[in-house]
């Protein structure tokens, strides 16, 4: 096993050789964390690591940081999620001393989607840096023990340090020179996008390995079942930076509606067990959006249960 | 340039309509070049202004004018007298022509006619886009000369991110994704392969986080 440089079960499940599984769940709109406990008990054996969201679309909610404190008070390994739209250098350093202080372990950098998304469409946003950059300070501040300002850090944190990457945005020949840019950036691990367009996402692949990037970073496929025809079409539609194929419409629309969404997990399943095989991806992020019971399933009859033990 | 675009009418005429005289003042550089602010757009609004003053039986008197610039002093010399008579002035200028009345005729009420809106270009007749923020720290030279910071929803340095579609932003189908357009613009000058520089953290100091900037010429 490849030593590991920080507390994360994450990266010793990775460095170990195991294909890894995480999955993540949402804060609630609301101060009761039995929600976000209630998630984390329903996938706990079945995944190694759990991100939670940072006010995700830009609506407000329960902050990521006190949710991962709660996953980890429930002995979990919770992946702090953290976006630069809401955050300057100055707190997002802080809150990544804060998430260590509570030995939170890993840390996934993004830019956020833009607030006009979300609910508070008039609010300013930030973006003091970006997703890159703060992959680089989350390194500089674990590796060199210091603040970008240049002042030590006496006890730094101990962080695994993630990104996110989107096969399917445009211009498509650029992303995976963009993962290389997140690689050296410091990226130790990738989540990427929801993967439909299966052939897409080989396709990048074969890029990633062209150039080795493989061997540098962890790669998770993401994956979300699918629930319905509906949300086929919305993600089709109205998601930018998403790309679900028409086969696969047709394929859901083909089924019983009340049965689609058994149709979803199956061919979430699927796309499990064909990426399985490819060379380079690492493991997968299953994201089953407010659907986490279902993670359990996905995951067993894909044949990633049980889930490795590692000390 | 500098782009404005008029308030809305009410909102206009609840800010002047208690007083007994106007002056409705244009500035004829930028803001006359997006039709919004110039002096012909003063006399314009002076008229409407009138008849609703009229329609209200509000008694007020409302003269136009205008000047070249508003934003130096030496634009003034033949408007001094008027300004200084005038009750209050409704000005079309940009903010910045706005502040600098405000600042030379301390007594005088100065109030804006205009949203100023942003710093940018005409590509075509009739439109108006935004094209600078004015950081003050330029990166053109190495983004192919388009702007990141004002162009890109996020002001990403190292974009474009997951949401950028078909060459358009995640924000809206109407908006162009800056950095497709980086990307576009460093293939054609057979540059893409600086595209893997990570660009550092940007220096904000410079921008209006920094403070309110301003600078010397020491020869003057």
């Amino acid at each position: 096993m490849a030593a590991t440089v920080t507390g994360s079960k994450l990266e010793r499940v990775l460095k170990s050789g195991h294909q890894a599984v995480t999955s993540e769940c949402g804060p609630p709109r609301s101060s009761d964390p039995a929600h976000i406990k209630e998630k984390g008990e329903l996938i706990k054996d079945h995944v190694d690591s759990i991100n939670v969201t940072d006010n995700q679309t830009s609506v407000t909610r329960l902050c990521s940081l006190a949710a991962c404190i709660h996953l980890k008070g429930m002995g979990l390994d919770p992946v702090l999620q953290m976006v630069v739209r809401d955050r300057n250098r100055i707190a997002l350093q802080s809150d990544i001393l804060g998430a260590a202080s509570f030995g939170i372990n890993n840390i996934l950098c993004l830019s956020g989607d833009h607030q006009s998304f979300g609910d508070s469409p008039q609010a300013s946003n930030v973006f003091d840096l970006d997703s890159m950059q703060l992959v680089q300070t989350v390194r500089h501040m674990r590796d060199e023990g210091k603040f970008l300002s240049g002042d030590e850090i006496k006890v730094p944190p101990s962080m695994f340090v993630g990104a996110a990457a989107n096969p399917f945005g445009d211009p498509f020949k650029i992303r995976v020179p963009r993962l290389a840019k997140k690689v050296a950036s410091g990226a130790e691990f990738i989540q990427t996008q929801c993967i439909y367009n299966l052939d897409k996402f080989e396709k990048w692949m074969e890029g990633v390995r062209a150039r080795g990037l493989h061997e540098e970073v962890y790669i998770l496929a993401g994956i979300t079942p699918l629930r319905s025809v509906g949300m086929a079409r919305y993600l089709q539609k109205n998601v930018p930076g998403m790309d679900v194929p028409d086969e696969l419409i047709e394929r859901m629309k083909g089924v019983d509606k009340k049965k689609q969404a058994d149709e979803g997990i199956t061919i979430a399943v699927e796309s499990i067990q064909r990426l399985k095989e490819v060379e380079g991806v690492a493991g997968f992020h299953v994201m089953a959006i407010e659907w986490e019971e279902k993670v359990p399933e996905i995951v067993e009859r894909s044949g990633l249960y049980p889930r490795p033990q590692i000390d | 340039m500098i782009v404005g675009e008029q308030k809305p009418f009410e909102e206009i005429w609840e800010m002047v309509k208690d007083h007994k005289q106007l002056t409705v003042f244009g500035c004829n550089t930028c803001v006359a070049v997006c039709h919004q602010g110039g002096n012909k757009e003063a006399g314009i609004l002076a008229a409407q202004l009138r008849m609703r003053a009229s329609q209200d039986d509000v008694d007020i008197e409302i003269i136009d004018s205008g000047i070249e610039r508003q934003c130096e002093h030496e634009f003034f010399e033949k408007t001094e007298e008027l300004v200084q008579k005038s009750e209050a002035v409704l000005s079309l200028a940009c903010g910045i022509g706005v502040q600098f009345m405000a600042t030379k005729y301390e007594a005088t009420p100065i109030y804006p006619a205009l949203n100023t809106t942003f710093l940018g270009d005409v590509p075509e007749t009739g439109v108006f886009t935004e094209k600078c923020q004015a950081c003050g720290d330029c990166v053109l030279g190495v983004t192919g000369g388009v702007c990141p910071v004002s162009r890109c929803a996020k002001r990403l340095f190292n974009g474009p991110c997951g949401g950028s579609t078909t060459g358009k932003c995640e924000i809206s189908k109407e908006t162009e994704c800056a950095w497709q357009l980086v990307v576009d613009r460093l293939e054609a000058l057979g540059r893409l392969d600086t595209y893997e520089k990570v660009m550092p953290l940007k220096d904000w100091s410079k921008d209006r986080s920094g403070g309110p900037r301003s600078f010397k010429l020491e020869d003057f």
